[in-house]
């Protein structure tokens, strides 16, 4: 019955759902690392994005203007992390910690100040972004069931993936960031300004992490609940870091986390493994697919350094 | 003192009174009765024994985990397992508790200890491979609080869960193993001077061993200390096994102390906690207490000004994370620490020039 219902074509329908905020603020992770500045701060970026798409698309009656807000507030927190960082010297983790800090309380009590509402916005009438059927795609059997009736921004964060990948590897201001990443010192010597660089970097990785929250209130849910962000931002971290902080590596293993969600939601209802095993795999994998991954890069290193 | 220890109090103190100010702020624009809400949330915790007695229950656990997170900062470690560590050592006193029968005084301690354990274990997996692996100790203890969190959830349903209770909560720990409340009137149990010794401890461990000096000079500078021939895998892993045992320590005393059931199906921000804990402490084991006492006291406050007023308790959440951004950045303030400097070296030039 769960091989029925693994190969079911719901069920790659659903991990696609699920990989999609996730992979959104993989690519936001990967932006940031590529810069030299590990952005912890994701996981505060997208419950405040969750709560921002509702507020705003309620507000403005358009979910794609509030999308639009959004992911303008989201490249703001990005701003003010580097801001901390770059100006004021603040360590990039426990500066993360306090803006993750901040919109766990933040949003609870903005909510409250906008709506009256505690905890879920149950009396805010946002708007969601819509599903899409797409033409000749739906007709191909299984596949056209997986792909098609998706929501925009899943689409969205599929084409993410290769505009990021052309990003970092194609364009002046890409290879600015790996440089700077790289070796700030060897930058910096051929005239790149490297704070100049690492803001802008986070500054985009905020925005694309914001996408990503958006989409928690307004696709994959209907309204904002407290806490919704439910660690997505550090499962995205180490989805980047495991995925070599590369567009694709890091869309691969995010689609892991998709399928281990979309998983665990089958076996909630007919389990015979206990559904809380289930949840764990992602975890587990990511631990030892780290360990391996790591270990492969410090054997590369200590060969180029000549034994 | 020194004028750069003077500088660090300084700024502190005013960050503090900064993040303070800033809920203040929020709190007369958004709420409807701004006063009654101020004065609640500063002199709240005092108006009754009941109460102050919720400030010391609240510090307890921050102490402990407080404790753990500066050992292991204090290694340069940034290991975030320590969220894990405590719920496990909550689980595992938990199941201890309830399938061994020991006698009273010794059940307690067996329970703590290997709660203690399995809170070692939880952050030494990170560090261990980092050790083996050197994959980023920061997203694998960041993922190890997850595994610990499903673990656990899986260990309460299928093997301590209580079917007679309403909600997912283990069976009723026994009596012999709980921990005595020692005032009357208050929740304050033993825990209290468990916490009291850790933190003295910690401090003696840190500051007059030769081991926590290795400690302290790897987390300062990594290859200093390794061409001065520190073993720093060896101080790596103890201050991952350390710093995670007694955090796990603080998860048993937490439940044996606080609760009489294991009810946690979710994290509960421990280790978050302890990471203000920790700056404020300035990863002194013996400052931490007080950090504690600052949180704790805040902690309560916010919650007597929530059940009187229509200000809800995350505004407390906020002004901890402004303390942690004002207090880490080092360039707040700079400016003035350096007119600070020149002054007290003027001063200095001034008393040679005299004495010549």
């Amino acid at each position: 019955m769960i091989l029925n219902a693994l190969l079911s074509p719901e069920f790659f329908n659903a991990a696609l759902r699920a990989t999609t905020p996730i992979l959104f603020a993989t690519l936001a992770s990967a932006v940031a690392s590529k810069s030299g500045i590990t952005n912890m701060a994701l996981e505060g970026i997208m419950l405040f994005s969750a709560l921002f798409g509702v507020i705003f698309s309620a507000a403005f009656q358009s979910a794609f203007l509030g999308l639009i807000v959004t992911m303008i507030l989201g490249g703001f927190i990005g701003f003010i992390l580097a801001f901390f960082v770059l100006k004021l010297k603040t360590d990039a983790i426990l500066a993360a910690i306090a803006i993750n800090l901040i919109a766990t309380g933040g949003t609870v009590f903005m909510l409250l100040t906008v709506s009256g509402d505690r905890g879920v916005s149950s009396s805010i009438k946002s708007l969601q972004l819509p599903r899409v059927i797409l033409p000749i795609i739906e007709n191909i059997p299984f596949l056209g069931e997986i792909i098609s009736n998706q929501n925009v921004l899943t689409y969205l964060s599929l084409i993410m993936v290769v505009v990021v990948h052309i990003f970092l590897y194609k364009t002046p201001l890409g290879l600015r960031i790996r440089a700077v990443g790289e070796n700030k010192d060897a930058a910096e010597s051929v005239g790149i300004s490297s704070r100049k660089v690492q803001y802008t970097a986070l500054i985009i990785s905020g925005v694309l992490a914001s996408i990503g929250g958006f989409f928690l209130s307004g696709g994959y849910m209907s309204n904002f609940t407290k806490d919704m962000s439910a660690g997505r931002g550090f499962i995205a971290l180490a989805a980047s870091t495991m995925g070599g902080n590369t567009p694709v590596g890091g869309f691969l293993v995010s689609l892991l986390f998709g399928a281990a969600q979309a998983f665990a939601n089958i076996m909630q209802m007919g389990a015979s493994i206990p559904y809380e095993i289930v949840q764990m795999l992602p975890y587990i994998t990511t631990l030892i697919g780290l360990g391996i991954y790591s270990y492969s890069l410090m054997k590369k290193r200590q060969r180029l350094s000549g034994k | 003192m020194n004028s750069n220890t003077k500088f660090n109090i300084f700024r502190t103190v005013l960050s503090v009174g900064i993040a303070l100010l800033i809920s203040f702020i929020i709190i007369f624009l958004t709420s409807e009765e701004p006063v009654t809400a101020i004065v609640q949330f500063l002199t709240g915790p005092l108006q009754s024994t009941r109460r102050f007695g919720n400030v010391i229950e609240t510090m307890i656990p921050l102490i402990f985990t407080g404790v753990g997170v500066s050992i292991m900062f204090s290694a340069n470690q940034i290991n975030l397992a320590g969220e894990g560590s405590f719920h496990v050592g909550g689980l595992v006193a938990t199941v201890i508790a309830l399938n061994t029968t020991l006698p009273t005084g010794i059940s307690p301690i067996i329970c703590i200890l290997l709660a203690g354990v399995a809170g070692a274990i939880v952050t030494a997996i990170p560090a261990v491979l980092k050790i083996k692996t050197e994959s980023d100790i920061l997203v694998s203890s960041l993922m190890m609080n997850y595994l610990v969190l499903y673990f656990s959830n899986y260990i309460l349903s299928y093997f301590v869960k209580d079917p007679a209770a309403g909600s997912v909560v283990s069976y009723a720990v026994p009596d012999v193993s709980r921990l005595s409340t020692i005032f009357d009137g208050t929740r304050i149990h033993i825990g209290l001077f468990i916490a009291i010794l850790v933190a003295i401890l910690g401090y003696i461990f840190l500051f007059k061993t030769k081991v926590g000096y290795e400690l302290r000079i790897t987390g300062e500078n990594h290859d200093f200390a390794k061409y001065s021939g520190i073993d720093v895998m060896k101080i790596t892993l103890i201050s991952s096994l350390l710093g995670g045992f007694i955090i796990g320590i603080g998860g048993g005393v937490e439940i044996l102390g606080m609760y009489n059931r294991f009810s946690w199906t979710s994290l509960l921000g421990y280790g978050w906690d302890a990471i203000i804990v920790t700056t404020l402490a300035k990863k002194n084991p013996l400052y931490v207490p007080f950090a504690a006492f600052f949180l704790a006291y805040l902690r309560t406050g916010a919650s007597i000004m929530s059940r009187s007023t229509d200000v809800v308790t995350e505004i407390v959440i906020i002004t901890q994370g402004i303390i942690i951004l004002l207090v880490v950045a080092e360039q707040f303030l700079s400016k003035y620490k350096h007119k600070m400097i020149a002054k007290e070296a003027k001063a200095t030039l001034g008393n040679i020039k005299e004495a010549e």
